[in-house]
């Protein structure tokens, strides 16, 4: 398969504004996810307009007198509006953030980055693996794969997190399991005996996938442990490098690939990420200075 | 009379045994069926027996006085339950505790450790197969420690 990456043709900031001023946005819906997680729904200030984005490209979200922090964007990209960010409360700015309430207002920057290739993806099996908020990320290309559903071949989720009251999209998770042309299957790492589901690491959702490896595309989103592992476990199952996404995560600023932040070995992941296939990174996950 | 051994045969855990050695393991097995909520094993029990998994789902717990049962892992169909048959002083470290409906072959451990010594091909065969299960569960079980999900990774 060539690599194609949808990022080249992904919707861009819209021309009239600087990459580095923010849009004004405010809080239309706030959701509380998990215990630590949550999730924004934002429309423009100014009433008008839609912010277009490609599956997997992120936003740098601005809490006023704070800062500024960069989050995936977890809406549907068929339907761009109202703009949805799902977040998790670990740093200053994502803290801060945790607190708006509904009619606040935010900055937002974006959208930046390399896309995950759902169009490529046209004619093949589609594997979805997401770890904990990983799956953030991952929404879109879920809602873009099921909104032109016959153009897939078979579609699998594997889903893992740490306990099941740390699950995200519980509901739509239930839903897309309840479909007949989509096969779901999460795990969590520990559980009391109440929860009748599977209890292990996302891996061992994969020991009995039976898998095309010559038509099957797969995207990784979680931590980057996780990441290495799954991939470890698809190339045993003979998939190449290059149908291998993953996404990836460092301390992201302009958004540009200006700062130098977010440089990942020769590329920078805000630019020229975060969606890589495998064959990129695959030397730059070994090393211990990057 | 029908045997075992087609089932067996069909199962992950003996794809590619030869069909001479696995005649004789057939004699050790038996067919077993859990209901819901059965347990299939206790912790601290004498492990004389384990299972191939044919269908259905078996949860493998500790229990703790102050958190109740904790599941550690769950197994499904194609899975095996586990090795502590195999090692003195063969004793189960876990419960082991059917959530939905499961079907199973039991094989008698002692039956199965009198055939592995005696037949030192089947031995060996047995041997791999359980090298690879411990193997994939100890990765496992070194990911679930660094609780990646966590914020600390």
């Amino acid at each position: 398969m060539e690599h194609v990456f949808d990022s080249k043709a992904a919707p861009g900031r819209r021309a009239v504004l600087s990459p580095m001023v923010p849009e004004i946005f405010r809080v239309e819906k706030y959701r509380k996810e998990t215990l630590d997680t949550y999730t924004l729904e934002l429309k423009p200030a100014s009433g008008t307009g839609e912010h277009r984005f490609g599956a997997g490209q992120f936003n740098m979200l601005y809490k006023f007198g704070v800062g500024e922090a960069a989050i995936s964007i977890s809406g549907d990209p068929t339907s761009p509006n109202p703009l949805i960010h799902t977040i998790r409360a670990v740093g200053t700015a994502t803290k801060a953030m945790a607190k708006l309430k509904v009619g606040d207002t935010i900055g937002v920057r974006g959208p930046f980055g390399s896309c995950w290739p759902v169009e490529a993806a046209k004619g093949n099996d589609v594997l979805i693996i997401a770890g904990g908020i990983g799956l953030a990320p991952l929404r879109p290309v879920i809602y873009q794969v099921l909104a032109e559903r016959r153009k897939y071949g078979k579609v699998f989720l594997l889903y893992g997190t740490r306990t099941p009251e740390d699950m995200l999209y519980r509901a739509e998770l239930e839903k897309w399991r309840a479909r007949f042309d989509m096969e779901v299957h999460v795990t969590v790492d520990r559980a009391s005996s109440e929860w009748h589901g599977n209890v292990g690491v996302v891996t061992t959702l994969l020991k009995k996938l039976v898998l095309d490896p010559d038509n099957t595309v797969a995207m990784i989103c979680g931590p980057e442990i996780m990441m290495r592992f799954v991939a470890m476990d698809l190339i045993k199952k003979e998939m190449t490098l290059d149908r291998i996404y993953v996404s990836m995560e460092r301390n992201m600023k302009c958004g540009i690939g200006l700062c130098g932040h977010c440089q990942y070995g020769p590329t920078f992941i805000c630019k020229d990420g975060p969606v890589y296939t495998y064959d990129q990174v695959i030397e730059l996950l070994a090393r211990r200075e990057i | 009379m029908e045997t075992l051994e087609p089932i067996l045969a069909e199962h992950p855990f003996f794809k590619g045994m030869p069909p001479e050695l696995l005649k004789l393991l057939v004699g050790c097995a038996s067919n077993v069926k859990f209901e819901a909520g059965d347990f299939i094993s206790r912790e601290g029990q004498e492990a004389s027996e384990f299972f191939i998994i044919r269908q259905g789902k078996v949860a493998l717990e500790l229990f703790s006085p102050t958190h109740g049962a904790i599941t550690v892992e769950t197994l499904e169909d194609g899975d095996v339950t586990g090795w502590s048959w195999l090692l003195p002083p063969y004793r189960s470290h876990f419960d082991a505790r059917a959530v939905d409906l499961t079907r199973a072959i039991r094989f008698d451990g002692k039956c199965m450790r009198a055939k592995l010594e005696e037949d030192h091909n089947l031995g060996y065969e047995m041997l791999k197969r359980f090298v690879r299960i411990i193997a994939e569960r100890l990765s496992a079980t070194r990911i679930q420690l660094l609780d990646i999900y966590g914020t600390r990774v």
